[in-house]
């Protein structure tokens, strides 16, 4: 039996939303209200599990008496405010946004990006083919998972999530400054030679597929991924008592990843190294 | 929290410099070696909550090993980490933020030479590729193209540090070849720099205010100090009382000279408010906005000033416990600084008992290390707390959730040192000095082509074209820069603009930190807002994309329009504005904010590419 937490119950504060009242409990974003109200607003470094560090900004919106736009991920709600989501000057900075990560980092394989580019009409082509990117080769320096940060938007989600806000195991940190930051272990070393427990949690939380499975890269060197052709079927994962919660994605009758359900209340999608990638006695059919 | 070590060890020399500052490890599981290990230490796991307090000893320790080595290696950086209980990844996220260290090996002495806009019109670009020539490879010096280094009034200028125990730096300003070749290859016996009283025009005259001990007190001399007024204002503080320093704070009408322009009166009583205990003041001395030197001459020449500043604030604000973050690239101004804490609390002005008045206070000295976003004030609290400089987002405000997350007051030294005349004057005084909406005195830092530069003191409401006239302009005169890389250029016909925050305001530019910068046609404008964009670039923290990626486009934009004019530089201004404007909409803190500021003006008022 799954028990949803209720916690004590709030107040509704009232707020103006695109010139429509609104009304959420007290201590959501702007972004919460957005979603309750059906707008549509692109997020990359928001993660439903982590704290909102509002540093991509395509999230940006208009507060009535704000000298600059205010990211919707990380503000509060505050009774009386007047909010509006989708005036030129918000479109604007999004737009450009976009066009900034197009033209440094490959999008490629983010969900929901392409859908943006052509909705805001963002053209990333027009810095010039000198405009520079971050050009990193994929890291493949263990069996279990790669990374790739030539795909990497700098959102700090993995190191949120290695560090004090799931795991705590410290293994990663943004380094070096401007352009030049990366994410990294120390002293730039392969993931071998760091505190990583491969639990994967960094992986599940990556917005744009620079962290993955190193099945999921191979298949996708390989032309093989199909996402289309994968099953995802969620079971409970039989290594030990705590009672996680795996979801199976399945091709051609093989597992090729292993996620957990985010609102899950036991693991808010975060597993260990035997949930996420212990899985292959499973396919051993001798 | 899981650490995890590498086999690294580190060096005598390396351990000796960490150890100097934390003390000797006490068991094994902070560093000691595993022949001294007793017996009980099998038995309890020393580190925890204690060992992760001390966090904010992460910068210091850096320093320490960079100014003992020069570098910083993997040995020495993974026994730091287990002394302070740091993941080692974190603490290289850290290490590699700051532009004085250096992670990969390098000589011991590195020369930093100015680039930056002042030097720039003065030739550093020659300089700097003769003194490369001149100290290549097995010189034992690394050059490296530095940032302003705040020694505009002496430019162009180069600063050399040689790793050591102790550390010696020296200073080259204003430069030759031959002058910045010797301070790297023998700082000790480098010529010495001259006072700071020489960066002060007006030094001497009876009417300032805020330098007027510059060059007639001697600034090592506690005594000299009071017998020129000094410790009258901190007297008068306690006879007011917090409430009553916060009222005359208030109605002096003081706003925050940084740049920002905030009333320093409501900041403090924000503060002062708070029920969260501790409260905590924190002096910004990170002065790194190119072309301003105003806080390193008042530092240098009058320390004790900011001393019981300092201390007459954290009386008004609750607060037991002061940091004064410095900029690394100030060794002079940090000593004197040291010097005058130590004096003062020697003499019982700082420490348990203040003047006897049963109120404590201390001040503890944070060098920054290269990095021009910690003079925003989220980013200096991270860097203080041991993390990298990156700003936080507001709200909270700092009065709320500040240092270690408690009720600060953050506030630039000029800032700080104007509230000593305003309760030795009364704020009606004080106020009826400057403007209605700027009271006071104001500092501005004069540079580039003009025959005296230096801080000048002149009330709020004078004209650019009076302290360009003071300061000797020079003839030829195409462009002034107006509060530094941040701020933005006028034309020199306007020079009836009155200096002032609602004057500039109203002229569509900005006073900023009082950098008041003169160029004339000797270096292209083009050149000279690629330069802007490249410290901007260089200077981004990285966290936000409208930043970490526009700073990068607009210098490429600029790059391509640097010899075209007109319709062939048409399409990339386009581009510029569109990227500028979402920078500063866009960005989370001022950097990204006004990374656009500058080049913008020269755009529109100075018709850059037409």
């Amino acid at each position: 039996m799954t028990v949803t937490p209720l916690g004590i119950p709030r107040r509704l504060l009232e707020f103006t939303l695109d010139g429509q009242e609104a009304r959420v409990p007290e201590g959501s974003t702007i972004l919460d209200a957005c979603r309750a109200a059906g707008k549509d607003v692109p997020t990359l470094c928001e993660g439903d599990t982590l704290t909102p560090k509002n540093a991509c900004r395509v999230c940006v919106v208009e507060v009535e008496g704000s000298r600059t736009l205010v990211p919707a991920c990380s503000r509060r709600a505050e009774p009386g405010m007047e909010v509006r989501t989708d005036t030129e000057r918000a479109r604007h900075s999004r737009r450009i946004v976009l066009e900034l990560l197009a033209s440094s980092v490959d999008m490629s394989t983010t969900p929901g990006f392409a859908k943006w580019v052509k909705e805001y009409e963002a053209k990333p082509d027009r810095f010039g083919p000198d405009a520079a990117r971050l050009d990193e080769e994929p890291r493949v320096d263990n069996d279990l998972y790669v990374r790739d940060y030539g795909k990497c938007i700098l959102c700090y989600k993995c190191v949120d999530a290695c560090g004090d806000q799931w795991q705590n195991t410290f293994a990663i940190s943004v380094t070096g400054r401007g352009f030049d930051a990366r994410i990294a272990v120390e002293h730039d070393a392969p993931l071998t030679d760091s505190a990583c427990v491969y639990c994967g949690n960094c992986i599940e939380v990556c917005p744009t597929g620079a962290l993955s499975f190193k099945s999921e890269f191979d298949m996708r060197a390989a032309g093989t991924w199909n996402e289309s052709a994968q099953t995802e079927t969620t079971t409970v994962c039989a290594y030990c008592g705590v009672g996680c919660n795996l979801t199976l994605h399945v091709q051609d009758n093989e597992i090729v990843k292993v996620t957990s359900p985010h609102d899950n209340p036991v693991t808010h999608g975060n597993l260990c190294i035997k949930g996420r990638f212990g899985y292959q006695h499973v396919q051993n059919r001798g | 929290m899981d650490l995890h070590f590498g086999d690294s060890k580190p060096t005598d020399d390396e351990r000796a410099a960490v150890d100097a500052l934390l003390g000797p490890p006490e068991s094994s599981w902070e560093g000691a070696a595993r022949d001294e290990m007793r017996a009980a230490d099998l038995r309890w796991a020393r580190g925890g909550r204690a060992a992760r307090d001390r966090r904010d000893l992460l910068l210091p320790g850096l320093h320490a090993i960079n100014d003992r080595v020069g570098w910083i290696s993997e040995g020495a950086l993974d026994y730091l980490c287990r002394r302070l209980t740091v993941p080692p990844a974190e603490a290289y996220g850290v290490a590699t933020f700051y532009a004085m260290f250096s992670v990969k090996p390098r000589p011991a002495t590195v020369l930093h030479v100015c680039t930056d806009l002042a030097c720039a019109a003065a030739g550093a670009s020659g300089l700097c590729a003769e003194v490369e020539a001149r100290l290549g490879p097995g010189s034992g010096v690394s050059v490296e193209r530095s940032p302003c280094l705040g020694l505009c009034e002496r430019a162009p200028a180069a600063l050399a540090v040689k790793a050591g125990d102790p550390v010696r730096t020296a200073v080259a300003a204003p430069a030759t070849v031959e002058a910045a070749v010797l301070v790297a290859r023998a700082p000790d016996s480098a010529p010495e720099e001259p006072p700071a009283a020489m960066a002060v025009p007006q030094a001497g005259d009876p009417a300032l205010t805020l330098l007027r001990r510059v060059g007639v007190a001697d600034p090592a001399s506690l005594d000299d100090y009071r017998a020129h007024g000094g410790y009258t204002a901190l007297r008068r503080a306690f006879d007011l009382g917090p409430a009553g320093v916060i009222r005359e704070v208030t109605d002096s009408g003081l706003v925050g000279r940084g740049g920002a322009a905030f009333p320093t009166g409501r900041k403090w009583q924000a503060t002062a408010s708070q029920p969260d205990h501790p409260h905590y003041l924190v002096c910004n001395a990170d002065e790194s906005e190119p072309g301003t030197f105003k806080d390193r001459v008042i530092m240098e020449g009058d320390p004790y000033a900011l001393v019981e500043a300092m201390t007459v604030a954290a009386y008004a604000t609750g607060a037991h416990q002061g940091y004064l973050y410095l900029r690394g690239e100030y060794p002079r101004a940090v000593q004197r600084m040291r010097h005058a804490i130590e004096q003062a609390r020697a003499r019982g002005l700082l420490g348990d008992d203040v003047l006897g008045q049963g109120y404590a206070f201390d001040i503890e000295i944070r060098r920054g290390a290269g990095a021009y976003i910690c003079g925003e004030e989220t980013a200096l609290f991270n860097s203080i707390e041991g993390y990298r400089g990156e700003p936080r987002s507001k709200p909270p405000f700092p009065v709320e959730k500040g240092l270690f997350g408690k009720p600060t007051v953050e506030n630039n030294v000029e800032t700080l040192v104007n509230v000593l005349p305003i309760l030795t004057m009364g704020a009606p005084a004080y106020a009826a000095t400057g403007t209605e909406r700027s009271t006071g005195p104001k500092l501005f830092c004069v540079s580039g082509s003009v025959a005296r530069p230096g801080v000048y003191e002149l009330p709020f409401g004078t004209t650019l074209g009076e302290l360009l006239e003071l300061a000797g302009v020079r003839d030829g005169l195409r462009a002034v820069l107006l509060g530094g890389a941040a701020g933005g250029f006028v034309r020199p016909d306007e020079t009836d603009i009155p200096l002032t925050f609602e004057g500039t305001r109203e002229a569509g530019t900005t006073l900023g930190s009082g950098v008041v910068m003169a160029f004339d046609s000797t270096v292209p404008l083009p050149r000279l807002l690629l330069r802007i964009a490249e410290f901007f670039r260089d200077e981004s923290c990285g966290q936000c994309v409208p930043c970490r990626v526009g700073t990068v486009r607009q210098e490429e934009a600029l790059h391509r329009i640097a010899e075209r004019t007109g319709a062939a530089a048409a399409d990339d201004i386009a581009l510029l504005r569109e990227v500028g404007r979402a920078m500063r909409d866009a960005s989370i803190c001022g950097l990204g904010q006004t990374a656009w500021n500058a080049v913008e003006s020269a755009i529109d008022r100075l018709g850059a590419y037409e």
